[in-house]
């Protein structure tokens, strides 16, 4: 398993705690069912926060919360369950989060580049170190047009219309 | 006692292919290895999917044939159809040659 | 039509490098079928029971003649000499390698053409009016829309992996030849009060296990707001459509579920938050494509021409094709053709290589370079000179593509059907030549009058048989091909579900079953003018019910 994020493979420092597991130190990611339970015990602490939603479970419900974290991790459990790519821009274009939005679960090559355009910025890829990072890298590279406007920046097709029908009537 | 052959389709071409006694997938359902139903067939089956196979075909599967080894025939006609070819174009298919 | 920009080929020419680049991988080992199979659904490759099978979009039902050609030259090349126009109006290949594919869609795509979402969880090729900028009905034509939507649609990066597939129809006229009805989405374009144009938008039709008629959810969508408010939809049903049965996973059952009045508040409310987003249409945006749809360099014609007068009443199998297969045209001195690919006794919607050239020189010839596809599976010359059909007419009946028979009994809709298909349970081309072949003198025909008989081979309901006037339902019962009739489905303006009326039939009985339905509705209609359909409305099924199975049985 390799966290490929911003074009490297990165060290993951975060502990993805089990809902039995007793609290630890450092910086943890949580179920959504320990946040709703220890909700005040997580936040007295003084590691950072993260919590992990599955993909039955809409971000809805920590929209009010999304300050205490600084990592949402959404799960694909197949890559055929495709909510958390609505789930993920929502997070990002309509509720301004701007922590980590890590794909987690059946996370493959030929999904992570619609996810990135949907707003994750981070990849839990089940392979080595080498091949993970090959396989975002190959994979970011495939399509360089679109039409559709998502909060990734990237210039859509019309909107590069726009650019040279202004730039027409300019000159 | 039901009679047995595992069919699938050739990755790189698509076609309706079944799988012979020497471990290869052959154009005719004549040339399949048949076993009986039950343990003999899930066991051919369970070759017939190997890792290996899975560069070779796509989705192997067992039917009930009926007739002896070199007239075999599937029973059901959906199987029937795919050892010829359409029944409204016996032109085009295995039946055309 | 729609001509590529360079932004448009250059997603088309990466698309296909990323498939390459799948067949490879797959061919290879990296992927598995597993993980293969939506890959290659989504750019149109099924598997089928003899072959892969490759559909080819051809956006809403319109292409040129250069198109065409090269689908000739890729029946001939890769193919087995033919191609099959499906009842979303796309055309499919039965017999391509998987090693060919990438190939096949760089030829395709030399041609502005491609494969991308004809099938698989995605949205897929948007239909309409096959006789879209040309009749006379016409509130506005839908095409420029329809074009909106491709792009807007094409590779989605938030609605590639939805619950299910996602088909859309949108009709620009009253008398509605889209089906709109029985869509995930239907649109009509319609006026408001003020006399602006936009949309009544419909969600939740389709057809299946369940099927059901779309539900209104806003009576009027401003035309600048389409794409928000399709945005909307598609996020509300990705979020909340069911995933754990993929037998309810189409948005009709959240719909249904929910409530249509439950869900119309979602999009409200989803769209209130992007309606003023980037997704709202610029004008000059709208203009732009429509530009691409404006009306060719039609000719002044006068009202009346003799010579075609004196053609039609000088040759009666020329009149007979000119009553059944020529419509209306808004522009005087015009006509649309419509091509018949229901030869007697035929395959419905199989077209030879030398048709498709044919078809692609007359195109050019007669109605500036532009052909149709119908969902009904045959094909449209849409602007055709009054006074060129005879000579049309005369070059289509040389390779039999002259049926006199649209919209009569033997233009017949059939799936592939288990002869192809591999989700089949029985098989539907077989039962379509027979039913054309009984009823194939063209006098009974007439007689019979407008009719839409519709045959698929299983549950799936590619043809949309629960919306024909008589809808044939094959199944399997023990290993054998079983038919189940509907009655007084349509899919017009006034679609609805027909009604299954007894027990199903054998192969053997169907085609009497279908006469005795005929023959009943011949003895009971008021007059020549009532049609099937009407004469159903009118008396019910029990008349047809009794027909079939004997009075007092059920």
């Amino acid at each position: 398993m390799a966290l490929v994020k911003n074009n490297l493979v990165i060290k993951d420092a975060w502990i993805n705690l089990d809902d039995e597991q007793d609290l630890p130190t450092g910086d943890v990611i949580v179920s959504l069912e320990r946040w709703k339970t220890e909700r005040e015990t997580l936040l007295a602490r003084s590691g950072q926060l993260g919590i992990r939603l599955n993909s039955d479970e809409n971000p809805d419900q920590i929209i009010e919360d999304l300050a205490v974290f600084q990592v949402i991790a959404l799960n694909f459990p197949t890559f055929m369950d495709g909510r958390a790519y609505s789930y993920a821009r929502l997070l990002r274009e309509r509720h301004g989060f701007d922590g980590e939005l890590r794909a987690t679960g059946n996370v493959l090559r030929d999904q992570v580049f619609l996810m990135h355009r949907c707003g994750f910025d981070a990849f839990e890829i089940a392979a080595g170190d080498n091949k993970a990072l090959q396989i975002w890298l190959d994979a970011q590279k495939e399509m360089t047009t679109f039409y559709q406007p998502t909060g990734d920046g990237r210039k859509t097709a019309m909107s590069l219309r726009q650019r040279k029908r202004l730039a027409k009537a300019v000159s | 006692m039901t009679k047995q052959v595992i069919t699938a389709n050739r990755l790189d071409d698509g076609l309706a292919v079944f799988y012979g006694l020497d471990g290869q997938w052959h154009s005719s359902v004549s040339q399949a290895a048949c076993v009986e139903k039950g343990e003999a067939a899930e066991n051919l089956l369970a070759n017939a999917s190997n890792e290996e196979n899975q560069l070779v075909v796509v989705g192997p599967y067992l039917i009930d044939v009926c007739g002896e080894t070199g007239t075999l025939e599937p029973v059901r006609y959906r199987e029937l159809i795919r050892t010829k070819g359409p029944s409204v174009r016996p032109d085009l298919g295995y039946q055309s040659n | 039509m729609y001509k590529y920009d360079d932004y448009d080929q250059q997603l088309v020419d990466e698309r296909i490098e990323q498939f390459r680049d799948q067949v490879n991988r797959r061919l290879s080992g990296d992927l598995s079928e597993e993980e293969f199979r939506p890959l290659r659904l989504m750019n149109g490759v099924y598997l089928q029971l003899h072959a892969y099978m490759l559909r080819v979009a051809v956006p809403y039902g319109t292409m040129n003649s250069a198109q065409m050609r090269q689908f000739a030259y890729i029946a001939r090349k890769y193919d087995k000499g033919y191609g099959h126009f499906t009842t979303r109006q796309n055309i499919q290949f039965n017999w391509p390698k998987l090693v060919d594919l990438p190939d096949i869609l760089t030829d395709l795509s030399k041609v502005q053409m491609h494969a991308i979402q004809t099938s698989g969880n995605c949205i897929r090729n948007t239909t309409t009016d096959q006789f879209a900028g040309a009749s006379y009905d016409e509130l506005e034509d839908p095409r420029p829309w329809c074009e909106i939507i491709r792009q807007w649609s094409t590779m989605h990066p938030e609605f590639t992996y939805l619950p299910r597939k996602f088909k859309m129809a949108v009709t620009g006229a009253p008398n509605d030849r889209a089906a709109v009805a029985i869509h995930d989405i239907g649109l009509r374009i319609r006026r408001d009060d003020q006399g602006d144009l936009g949309f009544e938008v419909m969600v939740g039709g389709g057809l299946g296990r369940t099927p059901m008629i779309g539900k209104t959810i806003c009576e009027f969508l401003p035309k600048e707001d389409l794409l928000s408010y399709l945005e909307a939809i598609l996020r509300v049903y990705n979020q909340f459509g069911r995933r754990d049965n993929k037998y309810k996973a189409r948005i009709k059952i959240l719909v249904h579920e929910i409530g249509a009045e439950k869900f119309a508040e979602l999009v409200e409310k989803e769209w209130e938050e992007i309606r003023d987003s980037v997704l709202h249409l610029p004008a000059e945006e709208i203009e732009e494509i429509q530009a691409h749809f404006n009306p060719p360099a039609f000719e002044v014609l006068p009202a009346h021409s003799s010579a075609y007068s004196e053609k039609v009443s000088s040759d009666q199998k020329f009149a007979y094709w000119v009553q059944n297969n020529v419509r209306e045209h808004k522009q005087q001195g015009y006509a649309i053709a419509n091509i018949s690919l229901k030869p007697i006794g035929g395959i419905p919607g199989d077209i030879n290589h030398q048709q498709m050239d044919l078809v692609a020189d007359l195109a050019d010839q007669f109605s500036f370079g532009e052909i149709r596809s119908t969902h009904e599976q045959n094909l449209v010359l849409a602007h055709v000179k009054r006074d060129d059909l005879y000579d049309l007419w005369q070059r289509l009946d040389e390779y039999g593509l002259a049926t006199p028979n649209s919209g009569l009994i033997t233009d017949l809709i059939a799936c592939p059907g288990l002869d192809y298909c591999a989700l089949a349970n029985s098989r539907s081309i077989p039962l379509a030549q027979r039913i054309s072949e009984r009823f194939g003198e063209l006098d009974r025909q007439h007689d019979i009058g407008k009719i839409q008989i519709k045959i698929s081979g299983c549950i799936n309901a590619c043809t949309h048989h629960h919306v024909g006037h008589i809808g044939i339902l094959g199944v399997d019962k023990k290993g054998q091909e079983f038919y189940q009739i509907t009655l007084g489905g349509r899919a017009d303006e006034n679609a609805k579900i027909g009604k299954i009326v007894g027990a199903g039939l054998s192969t053997d009985e169907v085609v009497d079953a279908v006469e005795t339905l005929i023959n009943t509705y011949l003895d009971l209609r008021e007059n020549a003018d009532e049609t099937f359909l009407d004469a159903f409305n009118r008396v019910g099924e029990t008349p047809f019910k009794e027909a079939l199975y004997g009075a007092g049985k059920k």
